[in-house]
């Protein structure tokens, strides 16, 4: 059982929650994920961790309200408490000093982008930091980002806020104008796939995190498989960062929306019980 | 072993052994026929969870009991990997001292009615029973009776709980509270340590938990015996992984003098064949864990599971089993097991393949997935197989399958369930320094007392296995705790050497700076 202890609202869909969580604060390093579980007959979800306080002993999440569990996680209050966390989970990041870094993050991704790209800064490397979204009102973690970034260039689908643009046309512009020594990219697979053809036309070296269907997150069960290579490689051991060029995104798109009927009868079902009169 | 013998001799010689003895003679006990477990209907029971087996009554129990002639050399305990005093508990049951027998269980087997439930007897206890090894008879239902007692006991609402010895308050940790985990903490309890039980997922019991299910071992069962371990001093901490969610230096620094690492196998092994990431195709333990422990199929609880009318279960083993059976309850039409070699190589227990057989499960014997094809959304529809046939025996024994050029078939499967075994959970091996492990990645351990290269660490069970069963793990644990009282006995014993050595509280202070 964890408490909450804090939570805003970044849009309507995205809620940050921090959680009492003091060993994970402790332990986690950039990269890191977490498993929740909401309620004793909740599933177990996969979150990356945002930020940590090892002096409050408080883990930031960031949840997006996309089926059932999530929308459970986000409806949660400050004196709640989250049935199940465990983590610290997953390989953290290599971190080391290589030159200019290239991150771009988009939707919820920025989250577990952020104590990466603060790791590459500190490490004493030139980070440039792509932050995309559908509007505006998606955009997360700016102030953050800019805290720990040489540069943020602010992308949206509509032109509502900074350029006007997809992920891939910000990265692009600075690709031609600074030698990029690493990408790191992390969104919705659709994104990550863009991003990854693009780094490879121009043979950036490149890492993506996933964010893949998980049940135990301990290497126990492989719902979390992808193709990486040619191999299948278990993201919750073996990631979840991997080679951004290797990754077999097609299938991985596919994986994703194993549930996608069950989860729509059930998302109907809950909107039901909750909008009863 | 001397003492064993002579502590065998000692109990068999109470005046209450011989006087049951001397009520019934050999030749009559032997007369007596083995009486078959009672078992639910296969059309009833293959729609819901309930227990297949269903238990011996007080009269069966007695019966099955007065078979066991007492012999003075009971080779069946030989065959128990926790060593269980079999004729004692037998003869309790004889004698109508059920709460009595189950005390005896619980002397040496902390998990007696899960143990009951599923330890292969045929190949242990069972098959080394005078009755197997020289009359060429049914043995004695060791397993049956083990199960009657323990459950006795717990519906009678009488659980005794293990006598405690005198709390000495040095915290151990055992890492997992799968099989080997909860025989560990229940002997480190006894001998009395400060046991905390670390375990990864939310729930306690480990594999007892997520892979078993409820036909074969229900929960209740599992949660009855970790209560009596609360009962016993046991302290247990779920969402814990020791090695991520802290170090095991940390723990050390709280005060934990050794570690028992039982974190069991993880990793699903795949057959990296075309087409197994389609959707629908699970590993045994994923398809299971969501099942058993996430309760996918019930409608009120989160978690989704597809489970098609057209079911496939790659492998032979008990987890394919309990796979294929699980599929049939969950409405599978067709639920069926492919297996490369004959259903004599199978390693499946023959009690499940008989329940399997009358709960109508389908026996796809000599042939192997080849591919996998799927729909335009990316689900799988149907797979190739290839005929195999069987060749001369490999190291394991078993004859050889080989494929038969040209015999390929498709057949339909909306749901596959691979289950060709487990390798090592990576999250310990791959993270610790010092620790020697295997090129499988399994902890490499000091067969004597499951001590591995690093000293305050033992281990046990799959983790150092890769694959066996709940008794052997749980005879793992068992080793473990006595390998590590002994070990801790002696630092304490060299600290107090050492402490001897010094005049004053001064001098000890000065050595200790350095």
């Amino acid at each position: 059982m964890n408490k909450i202890v804090d939570k805003e609202y970044f849009s309507e869909a995205v809620v940050k929650l921090v959680i009492e969580a003091p060993e994970i604060a402790r332990n986690r390093k950039a990269g890191h994920f977490v498993i929740v579980r909401v309620g004793i007959k909740g599933e177990r979800i996969p979150l990356t961790i945002a930020e940590s306080d090892v002096e409050k002993g408080t883990i930031t999440l960031i949840a997006q309200k996309v089926g059932v569990s999530s929308i459970k996680l986000a409806n949660l209050e400050v004196g709640d408490y989250i049935t199940d966390v465990v983590g610290p989970l997953g390989q953290p990041t290599h971190i080391k000093k290589v030159g200019t870094i290239l991150a771009a993050g988009g939707g919820v991704g920025v989250a577990p982008m952020l104590p990466i790209v603060e790791a590459f800064k500190n490490a004493g490397n030139k980070v440039i930091t792509v932050l995309a979204a559908r509007t505006k009102e998606l955009i997360i973690l700016e102030e953050q980002m800019r805290q720990h970034s040489n540069e943020v260039v602010i992308m949206t689908d509509d032109g509502s806020y900074g350029k006007k643009g997809l992920v891939t046309h910000g990265m692009e512009e600075i690709i031609k104008r600074e030698k990029i020594d690493l990408a790191v990219t992390i969104g919705p697979a659709i994104m990550m796939k863009f991003a990854a053809l693009l780094t490879k036309k121009y043979k950036i070296k490149t890492l993506a995190s996933l964010n893949t269907i998980m049940v135990d997150g301990t290497g126990m069960c492989g719902a979390c498989r992808v193709s990486v290579g040619g191999k299948t490689k278990f993201v919750c051991v073996d990631g979840p960062e991997f080679d951004a060029h290797e990754i077999d995104y097609d299938e991985m798109l596919l994986r994703l929306n194993s549930y996608k009927q069950e989860e729509q009868v059930a998302y109907e079902g809950f909107v039901k019980r909750y909008t009863k009169p | 072993m001397e003492s064993l013998l002579e502590y065998l001799k000692k109990e068999r010689d109470q005046d209450w052994r011989v006087e049951i003895r001397s009520q019934m003679k050999n030749k009559d006990r032997t007369a007596l026929e083995r009486l078959a477990m009672p078992e639910g209907n296969p059309d009833e029971r293959k729609k819901d969870y309930s227990e297949v087996n269903r238990g011996l009554t007080e009269e069966m129990a007695v019966h099955e009991a007065k078979r066991c002639i007492d012999c003075p050399n009971p080779t069946c305990i030989s065959g128990c990997p926790v060593g269980i005093n079999i004729p004692k508990f037998i003869k309790y049951i004889e004698a109508g001292e059920f709460l009595e027998s189950a005390k005896v269980l619980k002397e040496t087997n902390a998990l007696p009615a899960v143990c009951g439930r599923v330890c292969p007897q045929e190949v242990q206890c069972e098959a080394n029973c005078f009755y197997t090894q020289k009359l060429n008879k049914p043995a004695v239902s060791i397993g049956n009776l083990e199960r009657f007692a323990a459950d006795y006991e717990r519906n009678s609402g009488k659980i005794s709980v293990p006598e405690i010895g005198s709390y000495n308050g040095i915290k151990v940790a055992s890492v997992g509270s799968g099989p080997a985990g909860l025989a560990f903490a229940g002997d480190m309890a006894k001998m009395g340590y400060d046991v905390t039980v670390f375990e990864a997922l939310h729930e306690i019991g480990g594999v007892l938990k997520y892979g078993i299910p409820e036909f074969r071992l229900p929960n209740e069962i599992v949660d009855v015996e970790i209560e009596n371990l609360k009962k016993m001093g046991v302290k247990f901490r779920t969402n814990f992984i020791v090695g991520k969610t802290t170090s095991f230096d940390n723990l050390r620094k709280e005060g934990f003098a050794a570690f028992m690492v039982c974190s069991g196998a993880g990793l699903p092994n795949f057959m990296n064949i075309p087409g197994e990431n389609y959707i629908g195709i699970y590993s045994a333990n994923e398809y299971l864990t969501r099942i058993n422990l996430m309760k996918a199929a019930r409608p009120d609880f989160d978690t989704p599971v597809i489970s098609g009318r057209n079911v496939a279960v790659i492998g032979g083993g008990n987890t394919a089993m309990d796979s294929v059976r699980t599929a049939k309850r969950l409405g599978a039409e067709n639920a069926r097991i492919i297996y490369r070699r004959s259903i004599e190589e199978m390693p499946a227990r023959n009690e499940e393949i008989k329940h399997a057989q009358e709960e109508g499960i389908e026996f796809l014997n000599l042939a192997n997935p080849l591919e996998y094809y799927a729909d335009e959304k990316g689900r799988v529809k149907s797979m190739k197989v290839q005929k195999m046939e069987l060749g001369e025996p490999d190291e394991s024994g078993r004859r050889r399958p080989i494929p038969i050029e040209g015999s390929e078939y498709e057949i339909e499967a909306d749901t596959v369930v691979v289950s060709v075994g487990v390798s090592p959970n990576p999250l310990i091996p791959r993270h610790l320094e010092g620790l020697d492990v295997s090129s499988w990645g399994t902890i490499k351990i000091n067969q004597e007392n499951m001590q591995s290269s690093i000293e305050d660490l033992f281990a046990g069970g799959d983790i150092v296995r890769g694959g066996a069963t709940v008794i052997l793990a749980m005879g793992d644990g068992r080793k473990a705790a006595a390998g590590m009282d002994q070990y801790i006995k002696e630092r304490v014993r060299n600290i107090l050497m050492l402490i001897k050595e010094f005049n004053t509280i001064g001098d000890i202070l000065e050595f200790a700076k350095k």
